[in-house]
């Protein structure tokens, strides 16, 4: 103890404060209010729960993979899961409170990644950032639950304007959902989804006209596939169509309004309509209800494809729907049956002027088929292109042809066949060669060979014997020759001499026709001798002869 | 027999200089040094309250400290928030077991241990029990050593936070968790700081 300090404690001071409530116990209450406010508000501000199928969950991750709509996160994938039975990724998403109006029933979700298509590339974003669920709200009232993920995105999201049309089409081409629709050469929409028809008989397009665009879209309108390069080889020829590089790439529809359309009705969204296979098609006038007739070929029919012209008059009327083998049980062969669909719009005005009959429409083209086979009408298979073979059907008026039945009752119509030009001709030369195959080649070749050798054998007797003989036969005709030529040249002395002999015997026949004369008119005068008055007559010259010579020549 | 502690011989330490002054008149309202007049106060039983206060209130703020995300991470444009925990687990999961286990020590085993251990020698204190003095000062020591040490989430947040900026390549941003995380820090803190461990040695020996 220090000495210098008193050993007694020291006395403290009172000081009467007032006593004050703890302020510690703030601390907890704020700590408490400020907690649970952000509880509260985090629970506030979530907003419906959502589940998503999808079909695979590639690029989704539970708590990473954020919900967009209009490129603002609205929510956060929560969890992954499998559906119960494994067939698809259920992805539940925590929606945010500002974005609860996005569960509309029909709002579409999709996953964005990185896409690469002939349309372009997309989401190239999420190459870095990942991919995100991305939202098409939907304008439905009711909200769901449970949404089916869209595989790829749609191309057409709700806010829009425009409509949307159907678009029948005989198969997809080269189009894709995407793919562009024109209208004189501007891009006015595109083809938001396709679909089988229920029946698999054809393809339903969508597409989707923007708005300034739609309303060129009237009862009038035709539409046409544009797509790419369009290379078809058929019986009429090769055929090459393209459009613009676009189309060329990514496939495309193209519209145009009817000129002569008549009253023009602005089409109402969902209207249908029939996608034709190019311009010439869409733009020609429409076919109407098509006839379908049976044709049965006893003959091979290689070349000949659906969708084939079928041509009456060399005017195509329809087009060949079916080509199927059948068999003929009566006649134990097979044959090839042929379905055509026959137009008969597309006779125009001849239908007017055809004789109108009572029944139904089946009935009366029966009657009036029936008249028309009797007047030799016959669908035959014939070339339309000898390079590729390939073969169209031909109506045409045969009265040659063997008469045929025709069966008004029956369904569908069977026209009666005749083999095609081509088969003609071909049969034509098979029964030449048939009758070339029967004739006795190997004998008469045996023959001809015999024949042969016995010549061969005359020809070297010729050659050996006869040939030198007649050789030196001709060589003596030639001296001979030479010898008569010597003897017959004009300035040979034979020669001259003959003449002169022959001169001189033709005068000794005068002198005796004219002695013979003289003694016919004075036949006295052998026994009196030469009257005076004859005397000048016989001694008169009629040639240059000199009396010495007659003197000399007459004995 | 241990010897008489001040405050049974009725005297107080002034805890500003030091001068010894008579407490022997309890209850009447605040003493002060007679010399210097700073506060005189013996065994702060008052303040027990305020430990369980400030205690209560780290442990409230603990639950949004786990629950809430304390940082948000976006590298290459893939943006996420983490909580605590998943932090930890996403750490365990790529194999950084050391990582993991010391955040995972740091920010819940840590603060964990210390409301466990302020709340034990809280209640002791309040009982006034006798039950393992010596033990329980060894664990009162323990609490303010390593309670600083719990601070170690919110650095690294802090610094990654601080040092991770790349745009868009690669960005880290704090988020609220981590705030109430370094609250729970503080308060524990303060707690056992209210808390005057003398309060031990109060009451009788056994
Ligand atoms: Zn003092």
């Amino acid at each position: 103890m220090n000495p210098s300090f008193p050993s007694e404690p020291g006395t403290p001071v009172v000081s009467t404060r007032r006593r004050r409530p703890s302020l510690i116990w703030l601390v907890p209450t704020v700590a408490a209010v400020i907690g649970l406010s952000m509880l509260m508000h985090a629970w506030l501000s979530s907003g419906p729960v959502i589940t998503i199928d999808f079909m695979t969950a590639a690029g989704l991750e539970a708590g990473k993979t954020p919900v967009k709509y209009k490129d603002v996160t609205v929510g956060m994938v929560s969890a992954i899961d499998l559906s119960p039975d494994g067939s698809r990724v259920v992805a539940t998403v925590q929606l945010d409170q500002s974005a609860a109006s996005l569960d509309r029933v029909d709002s579409r979700f999709w996953v964005v990644r990185p896409r690469i298509g002939l349309g372009g590339v997309s989401g190239i974003d999420t190459l870095l950032s990942g991919a995100y669920i991305a939202v098409d709200k939907g304008n439905a009232n009711a909200s769901g639950k449970r949404f089916l993920g869209l595989e790829t995105p749609p191309t057409v999201t709700h806010g829009s304007q425009g409509r949307s049309f159907v678009l029948r089409a005989r198969d997809l081409g080269s189009i894709d959902i995407g793919s562009p629709v024109y209208f004189r050469r501007i891009q006015v929409g595109q083809v938001a989804s396709y679909r089988l028809a229920e029946d698999g008989r054809q393809v339903d397009l969508q597409v989707f006209i923007n708005a300034p665009y739609d309303r060129f879209v009237t009862s009038a309108t035709r539409f046409w596939n544009a797509s790419g390069v369009d290379v078809s080889l058929g019986a009429d020829g090769l055929k090459l169509n393209t459009q613009s590089l676009a189309t060329v790439m990514a496939g495309g529809i193209a519209f145009a309004t009817l000129v002569h359309g008549g009253a023009e009705v602005r089409a109402v969204s969902g209207a249908v309509y029939d996608l034709a296979k190019d311009e010439k098609e869409a733009m020609a006038s429409t076919d109407g209800p098509a006839q379908f007739f049976q044709l049965v070929f006893a003959h091979s029919l290689r070349g000949l494809v659906v969708g084939a012209p079928v041509e009456f008059f060399g005017q195509s009327i329809g087009e060949v729907a079916s080509v199927r083998l059948d068999y003929a049980p009566g006649k134990q062969k097979f044959v090839t049956a042929v379905g055509i669909n026959v137009y008969p719009s597309r006779l125009g005005s001849v239908l007017e002027k055809l004789p109108k009959s009572a029944g139904d429409t089946e009935r009366r083209t029966a009657q009036f088929l029936a008249g028309m086979v009797a007047h030799g009408l016959r669908a035959q298979a014939r070339s339309g292109n000898l390079l590729t073979g390939q073969l169209y059907i031909s109506l045409d008026f045969l009265p040659r042809s063997p008469p045929a039945n025709f069966d008004v009752d029956a369904r569908p119509l069977v026209l009666p066949t005749v083999n095609g030009d081509l088969d003609q001709i071909q049969e034509q030369i098979a029964s030449i060669v048939g009758k070339l195959d029967k004739l006795p080649l190997e004998s008469i070749g045996q023959h001809v060979d015999a024949s042969l050798k016995d010549l061969d054998e005359v020809l070297r007797q010729l050659h050996g014997q006869v040939l030198p003989e007649a050789t030196q036969s001709l060589k003596q005709v030639r001296s001979a020759l030479g010898a008569a030529q010597g003897l017959v040249d004009p300035q040979a002395p034979l020669q001259q001499n003959i003449g002169q002999t022959l001169e001189q015997v033709q005068r000794a026949a005068r002198s005796i026709r004219e002695f013979l004369d003289m003694l016919k008119r004075h036949p006295e005068s052998l026994l009196r001798g030469l009257p005076k008055s004859s005397a000048p007559s016989v001694a008169a010259p009629t040639d240059d002869t000199h009396p010495s010579q007659i003197s000399r020549t007459v004995p | 027999m241990l010897p008489p502690q001040a405050s049974h011989m009725g005297l107080t330490r002034c805890h500003i200089c030091g001068m010894t002054c008579v407490n022997d008149r309890p209850g009447i309202g605040d003493l002060r040094c007679g010399r210097c007049r700073a506060p005189l106060h013996g065994v702060r039983a008052d303040r027990i309250g305020a430990s369980w206060a400030l205690l209560l209130a780290a442990l409230i703020c603990y639950i949004p400290a786990n629950v809430m995300p304390v940082m948000y991470t976006q590298l290459l444009g893939n943006g996420s928030e983490s909580t605590i925990l998943q932090g930890v687990a996403e750490f365990w999961r790529s194999g950084s077991y050391g990582i993991a286990l010391v955040i995972f020590i740091a920010s819940v085993v840590v603060p964990c241990t210390k409301f466990v251990t302020l709340g034990l020698l809280l209640v002791s204190a309040q009982r006034k029990t006798p039950w393992k003095r010596r033990e329980r000062a060894v664990l009162y020591r323990l609490v303010e050593v390593v309670g600083y040490w719990s601070m170690l989430d919110v650095l690294v947040v802090a610094v990654v936070a601080a040092l991770v900026k790349f745009r868009a390549l690669g960005d880290v941003e704090p988020r609220v968790g981590i705030l109430f995380f370094g609250a729970v820090v503080i308060l524990t803190m303060l707690s056992a700081m209210q808390f005057d461990p003398r309060l031990n040695w109060s009451g009788e020996d056994s």
